[in-house]
């Protein structure tokens, strides 16, 4: 028991892990001692002073070192000279805390009359009043009149941009450094500093652009008053004022769980909008984090341009008509076409709307024709095989263990992923990183083992191999070194992507992976089926998890069940629309046209879209059903750990739109089956029964808390920041097969690595570069296009290149350059860095080669001098 | 009397490398390489009982047998920020006798096994560091720095840096953090330099002068230094004499003589300037509370002062003559530690600030009565609560001028709150710069 202490504060024994800090202690057993600096995610500094408590210690004989007792027989404790920060000391045996006392209120008394000798008090016009750490300490142990004469306190900037996203009052900002430590030790930006010192002492920012951090709004979270701002909600509303409706963000696989505060607008006429979205504690998915997209993407819902009621094609022009109308013609249509028919989903949308998707055309409609608009990344199969297994969790991940990363730029890709995934390394996890390009996990990793442009599955197999032969010992050479590393760690987590790969390698790339999940350690066991171990994918879409579950693909019905006679991919339908072997389409959530996978809408007679918003896709239609997006409706999203969460709906509907999923359902009612469900939760019992994995998960499952630690919200807000806490569920995690069946689950067949680069792989570069399209966080689109915060760091389309490559081809930072890349020509802004580029290696930012094509040979064909380099986001990657 | 510390007062050009040598330099590290073993040396500084001249007067040698002897990386570095309001004594040393400042951080080095010494130089101090780069470029020719030093198995090498005028960067937390290029404010301790310092390794942080008060106990013997000073404070101390004595400037004394002789004494500053009657003594430049007439026979030694609520600190001892109005002279180090405070813990950024408005208020004659109590209860309720020593130190010049001249005070404030000042002045002043 050496590992636990314990302890007694304020009379009451209690027993913690060895290195607690007795603020955090106290938290345990509900003793409240106020804090400003500290906070239970990062390492104490003891700046605020707000947390003084006596704190003694057991006297103990300096000859035999044996605990001295009192006349009564107890312990005779030593409270040393003063008050001390429990914040910065560490709980010991036999420690004695008093929080209660006069002489700690009295120090909590002053400190705070310190904090607001200089304080400008405006909380009837800050955005944390209401919220703040400071006003309700205030409430609590602050004077009731101010000594300080108000022409002697120090006036200092009140708005100072601190970057296009964060606003600082200089006023309010009682220096705890929160967000300063946050920027450096939670997300690796260290770019926000203090300057100056003593009252004087102020946040700076020392990146250009300012606070350049995906990660910023966080700072907001913890800042312990109204000092941090964001441009996007700054002066827009009062706290009480709005409703926390719990959500789920859906820009990545990460599914972090947020909060909507919604408030009716005047300006939006009385209507009821998004005010902001926060971050809602879930330790298992995001803790009490965010990144910047999740937070300020959100406009969208409430954008003009949304579409309100159904649009049919009259005399070549969509107008308006009714739902019966269209949903009437719908049906008609697509029976009339029953036997050239395909449907092609988005994998943004709900577990419940991708579910009746797949029955309306498979039971109504009788065709196999069903895939994903966009499928980018393959290996579904085999992540329900040998998936992060029951019960796993990030933060569990620390010494001893490994992490694996292949192909992917996860810090664009997965933000809080790769914050968890950096918290792991700091504890001590080792990283493994294979990718064709230097990326933000670099300087983490214990082993790098980069690869060739195209040679992303050919290296992991290599890896493979070398773990077969080298199960122990130190190995000179770096593959074998690595495989040592990931077949002896405790616990592996495989994450792959899909950067340069086709959708073919991906899906090799998840086998080669399971593979050295299934491989047996000197104690013959192996990774896949225990906690904390297994595979994940990067996948491009928030639920992309959920289209495979669903069975959103020709060749696989609900829960991977495979089907008999495979239908259509995507590819094929692309091809068919185009040669005119496929009368009619029905497009859910996606943009086919916009997104360059198509080129228009070809030979088909027929094309229904259900939407958002009025996209290339939806104009070339002949109906358009306008759907709710995920803030006005309820259902599930299934993250890419697997995780079934609940999102719920937070502001009215637009116009007469409908959630996906009751669109569907009306059109099944018309295809004969049967009556819409009554609610999202009745769509989802039907999928619990489809699904083997989902099998005894409920709405009212995925609605289950549990308590959490660090506390945050409410009372607790001095101590974890203003996420809120959790009391709307925090899902539940589907179990893979090896889970369930130990020894089942077989090794992979898979093809030896050639010597050559594997087919699909284009030729060497030779006088021409190669180019790959990577992913940016911050990359135009129809959605984030309409945030106005965003705006500013949206990353135009461009050429990231090597300077030296730059220099053979006179190539400026800033010029605009056209390509020649697998038979387009593309205009874009070249982008020179030296730490982020590979020789001979073009990154195409916010530009997509076309489908099936991962990696192609590219021409720089003219360089536009530019007089004024463009401004180009220097968000790393 | 000799000296041990200023011997260039004696010796011309000891700055010089074959001057010092010729003088017994380096011999207390030829001892300490060929007869002592690391431990040995410790035991030696732990006898002799040296203790710190950067003001807090903790026992060398016990500083260092912190340093864990199986620690890979382990560093010394010299305080030589000496920023403390009338102290210039560390600056003498490095210009005058640089060679011993040197020689005694070797054999700290030497002691805990480190491989490398920082001298962490007071900005201002271009003159003194050049001239001590100048020995060490010396030392280094002649094997005394650097690999295998006199062919023995020790290697030490020497960084310099610089502060930027941070008097905080004196506190050896904060000037750990200024050293690995991180912004100059302390941190809470624990841990210790020893336990976690420079680069988060076990680290010796030592004063100048410390480290000079070493090769000649090396020399020496420890029952030698001993006979120096008095029991519990032995050894010389150079005291830096500043402000209304005829006779201001650095003076090295055995410790335990009176403040009275050094103050009026012909050998040391030679009584008031103009003769003009005594009023008040800063025994500890601006961070030591002020004592008056009745403590000038205490011995100046480490607690010598500890009857009258002071401390020698690092013995920069200012005078004050009958004529010199204390409010101002508070006011003046009440600015000194509102400018110099980091600003890190609550207590001390505002407090400092808070103190200097309301002061300055009172001096201005544009205080009231109240004013004082106020300032006496913002310096009580700093104390205690603050992260390093300096806010600390901005409390006592206001509370002990508030026990000894509580009467100059009174004299300034006006009874009834008014927002007119004596002077005539409003109340109204500049606001501070906006940033
Ligand atoms: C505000 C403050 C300023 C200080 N300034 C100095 C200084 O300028 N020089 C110095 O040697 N020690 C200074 N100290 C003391 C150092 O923290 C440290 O105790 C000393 O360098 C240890 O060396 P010593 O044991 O040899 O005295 C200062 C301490 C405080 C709190
Ligand atoms: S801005 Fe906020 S988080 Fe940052 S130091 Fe100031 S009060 Fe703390
Ligand atoms: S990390 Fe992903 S899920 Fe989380 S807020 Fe960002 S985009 Fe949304
Ligand atoms: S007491 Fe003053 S100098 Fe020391 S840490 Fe606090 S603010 Fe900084
Ligand atoms: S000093 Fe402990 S919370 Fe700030």
């Amino acid at each position: 028991m050496t590992d636990l202490v314990t302890l007694t504060i304020d009379g009451i024994e209690l027993t913690v892990p060895k290195g607690t800090y007795v603020v955090d202690a106290a938290k345990r057993v509900n003793i409240d001692i106020p804090v400003f600096c500290h906070h239970p995610k990062m390492e104490p500094v003891g700046m605020c002073r707000m947390c003084l408590v006596e704190i003694g210690t057991p006297v103990r004989d300096r000859s035999t070192g044996e605990v001295v007792l009192n006349e009564e027989g107890a312990p005779q404790i030593n409270f040393g000279k003063g008050l001390q920060t429990g914040c910065t000391v560490p709980v010991s045996e036999g420690m004695v805390v008093r929080t209660n006392t006069d002489v700690v209120t009295d120090a909590r008394d002053d400190i705070l009359e310190f904090l607001l000798t200089s304080h400008p008090l405006d909380c009837p016009i800050c955005d944390k009043g209401g919220e703040c750490p400071l006003q309700n300490l205030t409430m609590r142990h602050g004077p009731g009149a101010s000594r300080m004469d108000f022409t002697n306190k120090a006036q200092l900037a009140k708005h100072y941009p601190l970057g296009q996203l964060i606003v600082l009052d200089r006023e309010r900002c009682i220096q705890c450094a929160r967000c300063i430590r946050f920027q450096d030790e939670i997300v690796d930006d260290p770019v926000l500093a203090f300057h100056n010192r003593g009252r004087y002492l102020q946040i700076v920012t020392n990146s250009e652009p300012g606070f350049d951090s995906i990660f910023s709004g966080n700072t907001t979270d913890i800042c312990p008053v109204g000092a941090l701002t964001t441009t996007d909600f700054r002066f827009a509303a009062r706290p009480w004022e709005m409703t926390p409706v719990a959500s789920i963000c859906t820009h990545c696989p990460v599914g972090c769980n947020t909060t909507l505060s919604t408030r009716p607008e005047a300006a939006a006429g009385g209507r009821t909008v998004i005010k902001r979205v926060m971050p809602r504690q879930n330790e298992m998915v995001n803790e009490i984090w965010m990144c910047d997209k999740g937070r300020f993407v959100h406009h969208y819902a409430d954008a003009p341009d949304r579409l309100t009621q159904p649009l049919v094609r009259k005399n070549g022009e969509l107008v308006e008509s009714s739902w019966d109308e269209a949903l009437e013609l719908v049906a008609r249509r697509l029976q009339e076409h029953k036997d050239s028919v395909a449907g092609l989903s988005g994998d943004r949308l709900s577990n419940e709307d991708m579910f009746l998707f797949q029955r309306l055309f498979r039971e109504g409609l009788d065709s196999p024709n069903i895939d994903q608009a966009q499928a980018r990344l393959g290996g579904g199969d085999v992540v329900a095989q040998v998936g992060l297994s029951h019960g796993s969790n990030l933060a569990g991940l620390g010494k001893g263990d490994a992490i694996l990363v292949v192909a992917s730029d996860m810090h664009q890709e997965a933000p809080v992923w790769w914050l968890r995934v950096k918290q792991a390394i700091d504890r001590g996890a080792q990283l493994v990183l294979l990718n064709a390009r230097p990326t933000r996990l670099d300087k983490f990793a214990t082993h790098i083992l980069p690869y060739a442009p195209g040679g992303a599955v050919e290296q992991t197999h290599r890896l493979l191999n070398a773990a077969r032969v080298a199960l122990d010992g130190e190995e000179a050479d770096p593959l074998q070194a690595a495989s040592v590393t990931l077949v002896q760690a405790r616990h592996l987590v495989a994450f792959y992507g899909g950067e340069g790969l086709t959708l073919d390698q991906t899906e090799a790339l998840a086998r080669v992976l399971a593979n050295l999940l299934l491989l047996k350690n000197d104690e013959g066991v192996n990774h896949a089926g225990r906690a904390n171990n297994g595979l994940v994918a990067i996948w491009p879409h928030n639920n992309t998890q959920g289209a495979w579950d669903m069975g959103i693909r020709p060749d696989a019905g609900p829960g991977y069940q495979p089907l008999d006679e495979p239908g259509m991919d995507a590819a094929q339908i692309y091809d068919a629309v185009s040669s005119g072997n496929l009368r009619a389409l029905y497009v859910m959530g996606a943009d086919p046209i916009g997104d360059e996978l198509m080129a228009d809408r070809g030979q088909l007679d027929f094309l229904v879209v259900q939407e958002l918003f009025l996209t290339a896709t939806a104009r070339e239609a002949d109906v358009v059903l306008p759907a709710r997006s995920w803030a006005e409706r309820e259902g599930t999203f299934t993250t890419g750990e697997r995780r079934v969460q609940r999102f719920y709906p937070a502001i009215p509907v637009v116009g007469e739109s409908l959630s996906d999923w009751q669109i569907l359902a009306r059109l099944g009612e018309q295809l004969g089956l049967g009556k819409p469900p009554y609610a999202a939760g009745l769509v989802f019992r039907d999928i619990a029964q489809a699904v083997p994995q989902y099998e005894g998960m409920s709405f009212r499952e995925l609605a289950r808390v549990e308590e959490q630690w660090p506390r945050v919200g409410d009372d607790d807000l001095y101590y974890g920041g203003t996420s809120y806490d959790n009391k709307s569920g925090i899902g539940l995690q589907w179990p893979s097969a090896a889970d369930n069946t130990d020894a089942s689950v077989e090794m992979y067949e898979l093809t030896p690595p050639a010597g050559a680069p594997a087919a699909g792989t284009p030729e060497p570069p030779g006088e021409s570069l190669m180019a790959i399209p990577i992913t940016v966080l911050y990359r135009s689109g129809t959605l984030i296009d309409h945030s106005k915060v965003l705006s500013t760091r949206i990353i135009p389309p461009s050429l990231l290149l090597h300077p030296a490559d730059a220099a053979r081809y006179d190539v400026q930072h800033g010029d605009m350059v056209t390509v020649e890349v697998a038979g387009r020509s593309v205009r874009l802004a070249a982008y020179l860095d030296a730490d982020n580029g590979v020789r001979e290696l073009a990154l195409l930012r916010g530009a997509l080669l076309p489908p099936g094509v991962a990696i192609a040979p590219l021409q720089i064909v003219d360089v536009e001098k530019q007089a004024a380099p463009v401004e180009v986001q220097t968000v790393p990657g | 009397m000799a000296h041990i510390l200023l011997r260039h007062r004696e010796i011309d050009e000891l700055h010089k490398l074959d001057v010092y040598t010729d003088h017994g330099g380096y011999e207390g590290l030829k001892i300490c390489l060929q007869n002592h073993t690391p431990e040995a040396v410790i035991e030696l500084v732990k006898t002799a009982n040296i203790r710190g001249r950067g003001g807090a007067g903790f026992p060398a040698g016990i500083k260092w047998s912190f340093i864990p002897k199986d620690a890979e990386q382990t560093y010394v570095v010299i305080n030589a920020d000496e920023s403390e309001t009338g102290t210039f004594k560390d600056r003498e040393l490095l210009e005058g006798n640089p060679h011993q400042v040197i020689e005694g951080a070797l054999i700290a080095a030497y002691a805990v096994r480190a491989q490398l010494i920082y001298c962490y130089f007071r900005g201002e101090f271009m003159d003194s560091a050049y001239n001590f780069e100048q020995a060490l470029k010396d030392a280094y020719a002649n094997n005394l720095v650097g690999e295998n030093i006199l062919g023995s198995d020790f290697t030490c090498h020497f960084y310099s840096s610089y502060g930027a005028g941070a008097y905080i960067c004196g506190e050896e937390t904060a000037l750990l953090a200024s050293l690995a290029g991180d912004i100059g404010q302390p941190w809470s301790k624990p841990p210790f330099p020893a336990q976690a310092g420079l680069y988060g390794k076990p680290t010796v942080v030592n004063n100048v002068e410390t480290l000079a008060n070493v090769p000649p106990v090396i020399v020496n013997g420890a029952e030698w230094y001993l006979e120096i000073g008095t029991g519990d404070s032995p050894g010389p101390k150079i005291v830096c004499l500043s402000g209304h004595v005829k006779r201001p400037g650095n003076y090295e004394v055995p410790m335990g003589i009176t403040y009275r002789e050094l103050i009026f004494g012909e050998e040391y500053g030679g009584g008031i300037l103009g003769d003009k009657g005594f009023k008040a003594l800063l025994p500890s430049g601006g961070s030591g509370p002020v004592v008056t007439e009745n403590a000038l026979d205490a011995p100046l030694t480490f607690d010598g002062l500890k009857p009258f609520d002071s401390l020698m600190g690092s013995a920069s001892c200012i005078v004050m003559d009958e004529d010199t109005d204390m409010v101002w002279a508070t006011l003046k180090m009440i600015k000194f530690f509102e400018h110099e405070s980091c600003g890190k813990c609550t207590p001390c950024r505002e407090g400092t600030f808070w103190l200097e408005r309301v002061l300055e208020d009172v001096y201005r004659g544009r205080g009231t009565q109240k004013d004082i109590a106020l300032l006496e209860n913002v310096a009580k309720n700093m104390q205690g609560r603050c992260l390093c020593a300096l806010g600390e130190f901005a409390t006592s010049p206001i509370l002990s001028t508030l026990i000894h001249f509580l009467d100059e005070y009174k004299a300034k404030v006006t009874v009834a709150p008014s927002t007119n000042g004596a002077d005539g002045s409003t109340r109204q002043r500049e606001a501070a710069p906006v940033a």
